[in-house]
């Protein structure tokens, strides 16, 4: 079986473990939850297997290249990143019920990259302004940072359901953290994005300027990172210095979600340097 | 004294107001938003497009307001000033009182912590010794040293680390000094233009993207050669060029360049950025008579005309294309001719080097096609200077580092309390930290288990 075959697989995989949280949260069940978590670790296990599978196929086709470079990597990479951010988030925190909000989102992740008829999975050799070793690095860093905010929007998703009860008459809220607790997890979670956002606009200027000879030129890509950036360096200020907490702060990160899909995927929709991410 | 007084309110009504995270937040949210627009607007097209693409309305307001270069417009840029004025002012407005806390040494303030939100109180037998050594323990690593005060009954072990953590929103900010003043100088001191350069050719005047005008360098560069290969799929895999500085005719630096990896020279870069062909100069072709079926070979040159044997009438190239279309297709590099028979229109003749036998489509007495070239590849360049790369860099790893800091890093203080209290001894565990109380009390949390444990193993 090849790499698109084993993430055909594990797109399956994702499902499962998406459904088993929803299933534990829904019926209150431990043995779902533990079973949603040993699926979500053999999802993510799958996961990377195939992007290293793929990465030693491209050797074998003579390109020789990091699966990093087109929509159908970047999502496979993408989904591995939400479940290992989620995963780690899950053993730190000891609760499962954030995996029924950031699972689903993992699994279509990788759906979309497998099942969409318009994103190719074949292995195309590097254009020449994508060989450089800034690729790797560039890549992998706005990647964290995409996880983190997704993993902070399913967060706030669920800070918005749990503030509107907060008497605890909802008894599918029970198992939810408390409301103080996911306001800040979801700060804790757009602070580790934000850095690995920073540091992936900053190596992707510095590659820039080692292939065009400009740091910064505000191609529409260019342009919605920061744009991102800012809306997030929004909500880091309001938080920190105005002392802004709760409903708006999770309005904000859901602003900021937005901001980065449009980066993400919205982009390639208008003209510009960055169209690698669209084939 | 009374004007003195109201111009000294006002200054002070200006500082607050740049001193304010509410404009930081409206500063932020508005560079946000007015982003967008340059992102639907293609930046910096010719405005024949805009005035068709928009109409004469849109075309005006738009034109008005920047947007078609609205990066550089002063409105954008006074949205960035304004955002820099803010972020050094709430530093100078911020940084003393940080400073006092980072320079000044610890002192001991039961009632703080007190107050804090992360405590916990255990009750352990007072028959115990080594109490102090077991606390010691556990508090190792979390602070920097520990003291302990006395009072009566009652004794406290405290200490703390990461004073100096509180900097890292400055370093943040610092950077950011960084990255615009980096710009500045950047836009101020730097060019960038490009030049194209035919292979075996040297060129010192290169042309400035922003004003059109030439500029000269201080040296050449030759281009030796160009280069592409191709992976087997067809796709083009290298662009190279073969690069010669040279000082006063004097070739001093011979380099290779690829995309991803230029020419450096006197704070000067060369980036491969496209690449073209020339038409050979002297060219040689080929005229086969249908009706005799001789083929006729002449030397030609662009712009000049040959007489065709057999009376065929006379020949001219008069351009030369890079992308031939025809059909709505490509055909690559072809020459355009006119082929002038007597008493008839000229003709044009299209000869692409690729395709000998394009002619025969034409069905005419002769078929022309080009016998021998010698077409040379020019290497486009992108000539880039900016003296405040090495600024904005340095406000690179000041904000990965500052952001670091200042996110996960914060000042920890820890507090026990010790009271003899008949048969047991009362232990009160304090924790404050400017950042994430969350994790503080899950970290005195700790420190109680770690301390119940150890006490329980003996």
């Amino acid at each position: 079986m090849n790499s698109s075959g084993i993430l055909s697989v594990v797109t399956f995989v994702y499902g499962i473990a998406a459904f088993l949280y929803l299933v534990s949260w829904i019926f209150k069940k431990k043995t779902p939850g533990r079973l949603a978590t040993w699926t979500a670790y053999a999802a993510l296990i799958g996961n990377i297997t195939g992007i290293g599978m793929r990465w030693a196929e491209s050797y074998q086709l003579g390109y020789g290249r990091a699966p990093l470079s087109n929509l159908y990597e970047s999502l496979i990479f993408f989904s591995a990143m939400i479940a290992a951010v989620y995963l780690f988030v899950e053993k730190k925190y000891h609760n499962r019920v954030i995996g029924a909000f950031t699972m689903p989102l993992a699994f279509l992740a990788i759906a979309y990259a497998s099942l969409s008829p318009s994103i190719s999975d074949r292995i195309q050799p590097l254009l020449p302004a994508l060989k450089s070793n800034w690729l790797i690095v560039h890549v992998v860093t706005c990647f964290i940072g995409y996880a983190a905010f997704t993993i902070a929007f399913g967060i706030s998703i669920m800070y918005l359901i749990k503030e509107r009860d907060l008497a605890g008459k909802n008894a599918f809220l029970d198992q939810f953290l408390t409301a103080p607790e996911l306001d800040e997890l979801n700060y804790q979670m757009i602070m580790f994005g934000f850095l690995f956002l920073s540091v992936g606009i900053i190596t992707g200027a510095v590659w820039a300027n080692s292939a065009w000879g400009r740091y910064w030129g505000w191609d529409p890509k260019e342009t919605w990172s920061l744009i991102t950036w800012f809306v997030y360096a929004t909500l880091l200020h309001a938080r920190m210095t105005r002392g802004w907490h709760g409903r708006k702060i999770a309005y904000l990160s859901v602003a900021g979600f937005a901001a980065m899909l449009f980066t993400y995927f919205g982009v390639n929709l208008l003209p510009g340097l960055h169209s690698y991410g669209a084939m | 004294m009374n004007s003195k007084q109201q111009s000294s309110f006002t200054l002070n009504d200006i500082f607050s107001f740049f001193a304010s995270v509410r404009l930081t937040v409206i500063v932020l949210l508005t560079l946000a938003v007015t982003s967008v627009i340059g992102t639907l607007i293609p930046q910096n097209q010719a405005h024949e497009d805009y005035f068709d693409a928009y109409g004469e309305v849109l075309y005006r307001l738009f034109s008005v307001l920047d947007f078609f270069d609205m990066y550089r417009s002063w409105w954008f840029q006074f949205l960035l000033l304004l955002l820099v004025i803010n972020i050094i002012v709430c530093s100078f407005d911020r940084f003393p009182a940080a400073w006092k806390i980072i320079s000044g040494s610890p002192v001991f303030q039961l009632s703080r912590f007190q107050k804090s939100s992360c405590q916990r109180k255990i009750s352990i037998p007072s028959s115990f010794d080594n109490l102090q050594t077991h606390i010691e323990k556990t508090l190792s690593g979390k602070t920097k040293k520990i003291q302990i005060e006395h009072e009566g009954e009652r004794y406290w072990m405290w200490g703390e680390k990461g004073r100096w953590t509180r900097i890292g929103v400055y370093i943040v900010h610092l950077s950011v000094v960084f990255l615009l003043a980096g710009g500045l100088i950047g836009s101020f001191f730097g060019f960038d233009g490009a030049v194209n350069i035919p292979e075996g050719e040297a060129v010192r005047n290169i042309r400035l993207f922003n004003s059109g005008k030439l500029l000269g360098l201080d040296f050449e560069v030759r281009c030796d050669k160009f280069s592409i290969s191709f992976y087997e799929t067809g796709a083009p895999s290298e662009y190279r060029s073969t690069l010669t500085i040279l000082e006063e005719g004097i070739p001093v630096l011979t380099r290779d360049i690829i995309v991803n990896d230029p020419l450096s020279y006197k704070g000067i870069n060369f980036f491969q950025s496209s690449y073209g062909t020339l038409p050979s100069q002297n060219l040689i072709l080929s005229f086969r008579s249908t009706a005799s079926g001789m083929e006729y070979r002449e030397k030609i040159s662009p712009g000049q005309t040959v007489t065709i044997p057999e009376g065929l009438g006379t020949f001219m190239i008069k351009a030369f294309n890079q992308d031939q279309k025809f059909m709505g297709r490509s055909i690559g590099n072809a020459f355009v001719g006119t082929l002038t028979t007597n008493g008839n229109e000229p003709v044009e003749v299209i000869l692409p080097i690729k395709f000998p036998n394009f002619d025969k489509m034409r069905k005419g007495d002769v078929i022309v096609s080009v016998a021998e070239s010698e077409n040379r590849y020019y290497t486009g360049l992108q000539v880039t200077s900016d003296p405040g790369v090495w600024v904005v860099y340095t406000g690179f790893i000041l904000m990965i580092a500052g952001c670091i800091v200042a996110f996960f890093m914060s000042h920890q203080q820890f507090c026990i309390e010790i009271k003899a209290d008949g048969a047991s001894s009362a232990i009160s565990i304090y924790g404050i930290a400017n950042k994430n109380k969350i994790a503080m009390k899950r970290k005195i949390d700790m420190i109680a288990e770690d301390l119940i444990k150890s006490l329980r193993q003996l």
